[in-house]
């Protein structure tokens, strides 16, 4: 087992509980020292390091079978992690796995939330990062490279990152089927606790325009408004001032309803050509049951978003295959162009980890 | 070129290619995945200009806009309502309201295709000498286009208003438009309508009142009421007293009522039939 081989180390929320991941998570700073550290380890040809909050993970080129472990041992040195310990949680993968597991990670297939895009993202800033170190050489190149394109290819050619799966983000999908755009849409939070909060960021990251914060307690709702780039309103207003909003999001913890079906009827008036879409995130409700019935008018609660997150997250999952297939084909395809350079490699360049040259417009359209 | 292929010939042919959209449209809904705007939007384009074909071929046999029998009449109003889908269909970003258009275009096209009595008789120079008559009647049948858009957006309001309310918003609801965006195009497609029927009417009014024996009565009261009617849709709705399903639902059966008046028209036209050459352009 000492020919050279391409492997894959690290540990994920797959193989290690929250506590560990924690103590084994970099920061930028401790990410780059490790990252000279690892430059200097004998038989390491090329190397690229991926730290998201679900995973910590090496990729690399190694010359020598003990190379790996070197890695490891450098790693855990720096986290103050036994080596025994790490072990338990280990991800340890060679060769084809190695690249299929890459494959995997790029396209959402081994995230927590099943298809999301973010983590393609983090992969190819590794990649990036790498590209900068000078670690990256002509196989992680090429591996990288392909990544990028198998990822994009099984997003494209199946629905694993299709739907959302979070209440929050189905809530604000639901607004922009009503609305269009969320630029002029005005929004109310009735309630300033943590429920509330995740919504009203994730309406703000799709771009929501106005954000208004209505709290039985006034200053928790300056301090929440303040927080997310809005403004306070007394929440004894907040029928009277209806009709100035969109959307409005009920998640107050209050025993009885904060929105009756005569306040919304009277807004209704105000605004007649103009939808309100109403989310109750309250247990007990927020809102009238009773306004769903009103033209013009839609409400969900909580419930119905985590039914229809529910459909989304099992319609990807029924994708799993279909993309682990397709990423297959193409990490074995990969694999036996790869599998020669590494050899050919070893026996002919002596100088590890020379950069590719790749501009960053390379990089990004690679 | 175009002699390769009759008039009706080359209607068949755009049929097939708007019966193309519409099915590979279906397939791809019925996958959950939108059909590719692109490709479709090129079927749309090879069905508009074969269709475009098909028209001037008959509009030269018969020396003027073919507006003659029911299977002209319904083939103008197909191919305004492709025109306007094909002019501002892009701008409202929609394949969704392709979807649709192919599959008003694939009905009207086929059905009346596939009634030869709607075209057994054809009536040449039939605007006479009067450019301006011939204007005005293509001019209201092209806003009958608009309308017949009108129709597809209200029917994709009321789709994505159940999906809303009935809380099923994903598999092909989630292609559709959004409310607001859907509402807003209904306002500006009843207003471009009625603008261009109004036109239209100012234009035949300007040669009817002095000859008002010259029109049949139905047809001018069939007219009148369309024009009417929309109008007073548009008013409402501009006044915000008829507003989101409601409105929706009038443009739909408005637009039933419209199509229906267009027999009316071309019935009442049987006793006035000036000439005929039937067969002659077969």
């Amino acid at each position: 087992m000492s020919a050279p081989h391409f492997f894959a180390l690290g540990a994920t929320h797959q193989t290690a509980p929250l506590a560990v991941r924690e103590k084994l998570s970099l920061d930028a700073e401790a990410a780059a020292a490790l990252h000279g550290e690892l430059a200097t380890v004998a038989g390491l040809r090329e190397f690229a390091l991926l730290s998201t909050c679900n995973r910590i993970e090496f990729y690399g080129v190694a010359e020598t079978a003990d190379a790996a472990a070197r890695v490891e041992a450098a790693f855990c040195a720096r986290q103050k992690f036994s080596v025994g310990e790490f072990e338990k949680f280990r991800l340890s993968l060679r060769d084809l796995a190695a690249v299929r597991h890459l494959f995997e990670v790029a396209a959402g297939l081994d995230s927590q939330m099943l298809g999301e895009t973010e983590i393609f993202g983090q992969v190819k800033d590794a990649y990036a990062g790498a590209q900068a170190q000078g670690s990256a050489g002509p196989v992680l190149n090429r591996v990288f490279q392909k990544t990028f394109q198998a990822a994009k290819f099984a997003r494209t050619h199946t629905a694993i990152t299709e739907g959302r799966v979070s209440v929050a983000n189905v809530a604000v999908d639901l607004a922009l089927n009503i609305f269009g755009g969320l630029a002029e849409a005005r929004i109310l939070l009735l309630g300033a606790g943590e429920i509330g909060e995740k919504t009203a960021r994730a309406f703000q990251s799709r771009g929501a325009g106005a954000l208004t914060v209505a709290s039985r307690r006034l200053e928790r709702a300056m301090e929440l408004a303040t927080q997310l780039g809005g403004s306070a309103l007394p929440f004894e207003q907040r029928e009277a001032r209806l009709a100035d909003f969109d959307v409005v999001v009920g998640s107050t913890a209050a025993p009885d309803l904060v929105v009756s079906r005569a306040a919304v009827v009277a807004a209704l008036r105000r605004r007649p050509a103009r939808p309100l879409f109403f989310i109750d995130l309250a247990l007990p409700r927020d809102i009238d049951p009773a306004v769903a019935a009103l033209e013009n008018v839609f409400l969900y609660n909580l419930d119905d978003l985590a039914k229809i997150a529910e459909q989304n997250r099992a319609a990807r999952e029924a994708e799993i295959e279909k993309c682990r297939a397709l990423l297959g084909t193409r990490a074995e395809a990969l694999w036996r162009q790869v599998e020669g350079r590494i050899g050919v490699c070893s026996q002919a360049d002596e100088a590890p980890n020379r950069p590719a040259n790749l501009s960053s417009d390379e990089i990004s359209s690679a | 070129m175009f002699a390769l292929l009759t008039d009706r010939q080359w209607l068949w042919l755009a049929a097939g290619f708007y019966l193309a959209v519409f099915l590979t449209g279906t397939l791809a809904l019925r996958r959950g995945r939108p059909h590719s705007s692109v490709f479709n939007y090129l079927l749309m384009v090879a069905g508009y200009l074969c269709q475009l074909t098909g028209l001037y071929l008959r509009g030269r046999a018969v020396g003027g806009c073919p507006l003659g029998n029911p299977f002209e009449i319904f083939q103008f109003t197909t191919w305004s309502a492709t025109t306007l889908y094909l002019v501002i269909g892009v701008t409202f970003r929609s394949s969704m309201l392709g979807f649709f258009t192919a599959c008003l275009a694939a009905v009207l096209s086929l059905v009346s295709l596939s009634i030869p009595a709607w075209d057994a008789t054809r009536r040449a120079g039939l605007f006479g000498t009067n450019p301006w008559i011939e204007f005005h009647a293509a001019l209201a049948l092209f806003s009958y286009g608009v309308f017949a858009l009108l129709a597809l957006t209200s029917l994709m309001f009321l789709l994505r208003n159940y999906s809303l309310k009935s809380k099923h918003v994903s598999g092909w609801f989630s292609f559709l438009p959004s409310i607001l965006d859907l509402d807003h195009i209904g306002v500006r497609l009843l207003a471009a309508g009625v603008a261009l029927l109004t036109v239209s009417l100012a234009v035949g009014a300007r040669w009817w009142l002095p000859n008002p024996a010259s029109v049949d009565g139905v047809k001018i009261i069939c007219t009148i009421a369309v024009w009417v009617a929309y109008g007073l849709v548009l008013g409402l709705r501009l006044g915000r007293k008829v507003l989101a399903g409601r409105f929706a639902l009038i443009c739909l059966a408005l637009f039933a009522a419209a199509l229906l008046s267009l027999w009316a028209v071309n019935d009442s036209r049987h006793g006035e039939e000036t000439g005929k050459i039937a067969q002659a352009t077969r």
